[in-house]
């Protein structure tokens, strides 16, 4: 089963598709998917993100691969919903995607061994943990100025049931910008798996439901400008929509109808 | 936020996200001395390094903390925390003080890390790595930062004590330069900045910190049980 949180007419709904464009609410209402506002699918707790996960994205950055998992967190001010808005100020030179796969946990424990880690997973959804380069600084890297800012980490649109995805280790991941595919890569190239992340966490902290593991993303990086539309799409699990804009879009009052309209 | 994290009298103050930072007073920074310009940091930090301390990490007071296996002393890095009382997005440092509903007694443990370089995520979000004080102390009763003294000890002896006289980022700096690129909420916690290299305590130990109009935080530092908790 995969379901959505929405807004829609007053009040926040659960969701499931209807169809390829439209949405049904639990007493049968159908929606169009344009015309809801789609907010993450779970409300997150604690958000765990890793950097250079797979390989082939830790050599782009020129780095070798890390030992123990690099793990850096998120507050609820950067998560955002499918179909957002994130904002590129006007002083950033190189603000880039980052498709994830994001494991949402689904109960509370600790000391989880390996073995028994995907019983704890509730299920899956789409990330793009954007990053504004320019910020990066070498204190506790990647620094929160460049990974934890406002609605720059879209989750979504669904929350797909473990149980649904036969095999998590091998999920095609798409990034398109305009269409234009930039970014390509599999699960496969993980360095630390979904079990081994779970064991590691859970070895000095409690999990519990509604944490979100983001799991890396794999090589492709780009520059994404004011207007550019950005799917990050997982096999199986959904496609991600995100639409960048610049300060003065952001801020303006009617930004919403001329981000539509552009 | 519940209390299940660790074993305590009391439940978890309900406190929103607590953020941290390091290096921002001018001692912690003489301490770094020259590694500050040194590879991998390669100049002090610019906007203010920050962490965050999870859910899992908040306690009460009276709180006993386990370490991770194998841990067997934390860092006490007794501090302030800023309390938001209003959203706050995009201050000015002339009005960032408007946001604070007020500021409350905290012990920000670490496991001692000699390297700030990556996020030190089992070094500061174990179970157990945040007790907060009971009361946030409204702004007015709170008294001139500058004046407050806290003072840790570890099992009855003083080991340490904290001013904030000579902060690089002031409370209306700090709120300013952090509300630039994240919004912080009502309930959040942005903590004035910890100690380099503050006191340790070891497991066995208890700890207690005075801190005047602030009230006083005490908890118990114990090893990793065995088994499975």
């Amino acid at each position: 089963m995969r379901r959505a949180r929405i807004a829609w007419q007053g009040a926040i709904h659960e969701a499931v598709p209807h169809g390829e464009q439209q949405l049904k609410l639990a007493d049968g209402r159908i929606v169009d998917e344009t015309e809801v506002i789609w907010l993450p699918p779970v409300v997150p707790g604690t958000v765990f993100a890793l950097g250079l996960n797979y390989a082939d994205h830790a050599k782009e950055l020129a780095f070798k691969a890390p030992d123990v998992p690099l793990v850096f967190l998120k507050g609820p001010n950067a998560i955002t919903g499918h179909r957002a808005f994130s904002r590129r100020p006007a002083d950033a030179s190189y603000m880039h995607y980052e498709c994830e796969l994001a494991v949402v946990i689904g109960k509370t424990g600790t000391r989880i061994a390996k073995s028994d880690a995907m019983d704890y997973v509730a299920g899956y959804t789409v990330a793009n943990d954007y990053a504004i380069r320019d910020y990066l600084e070498n204190w506790y890297r990647p620094n929160l100025r460049v990974k934890n800012r406002d609605a720059c980490t879209p989750l979504g649109p669904w929350l797909v049931d473990r149980d649904d995805v036969a095999d998590p280790t091998r999920l095609a991941l798409t990034t398109r910008v305009n269409g234009v595919t930039t970014q390509q890569g599999t699960t496969a190239d993980m360095i630390f798996d979904i079990p081994t992340l779970i064991e590691y966490l859970s070895s000095f902290m409690t999990l519990a439901p509604g944490d979100l593991i983001l799991t890396g993303t794999p090589e492709g990086l780009a520059d994404v400008k004011a207007g550019d539309v950005v799917e990050t799409e997982i096999e199986g699990i959904g496609c991600l929509m995100n639409t960048i804009v610049d300060d003065e879009t952001w801020f303006a009052n009617a930004h919403f109808d001329k981000a539509r309209t552009a | 936020m519940t209390s299940q994290f660790s074993s305590s009298s009391l439940p978890a103050p309900q406190v929103g996200t607590v953020y941290g930072v390091v290096l921002n007073d001018h001692r912690s920074l003489a301490r770094f001395g020259d590694a500050l310009e040194a590879p991998p940091y390669k100049g002090a930090p610019k906007a203010p390094a920050m962490y965050l301390k999870p859910a899992n990490t908040i306690v009460a007071d009276g709180a006993t903390v386990r370490l991770p296996k194998g841990e067997t002393a934390v860092e006490i890095g007794a501090t302030v925390g800023i309390v938001i009382g209003r959203p706050a997005a995009r201050l000015t440092a002339d009005s960032a003080l408007a946001a604070v509903a007020g500021y409350v007694l905290v012990a920000d443990l670490s496991l001692p890390h000699a390297s700030y370089y990556r996020p030190a995520i089992r070094e500061k979000c174990f179970d157990g790595a945040c007790p907060v004080a009971a009361r946030t102390v409204p702004a007015a009763e709170a008294g001139r930062l500058a004046d407050l003294k806290l003072t840790i000890s570890v099992d009855g002896v003083a080991v340490g004590t904290r001013t904030f006289t000579e902060l690089v980022r002031d409370v209306p700096r700090l709120l300013a330069d952090v509300t630039e690129f994240m919004t912080l909420s009502v309930g959040d916690v942005l903590l004035l900045g910890v100690e380099y290299q503050a006191p340790q305590a070891r497991a066995g130990s208890s700890v207690h910190i005075e801190a005047g109009p602030l009230g006083t935080l005490g908890f118990n530092i114990q090893a990793a049980t065995e088994a499975a908790q």
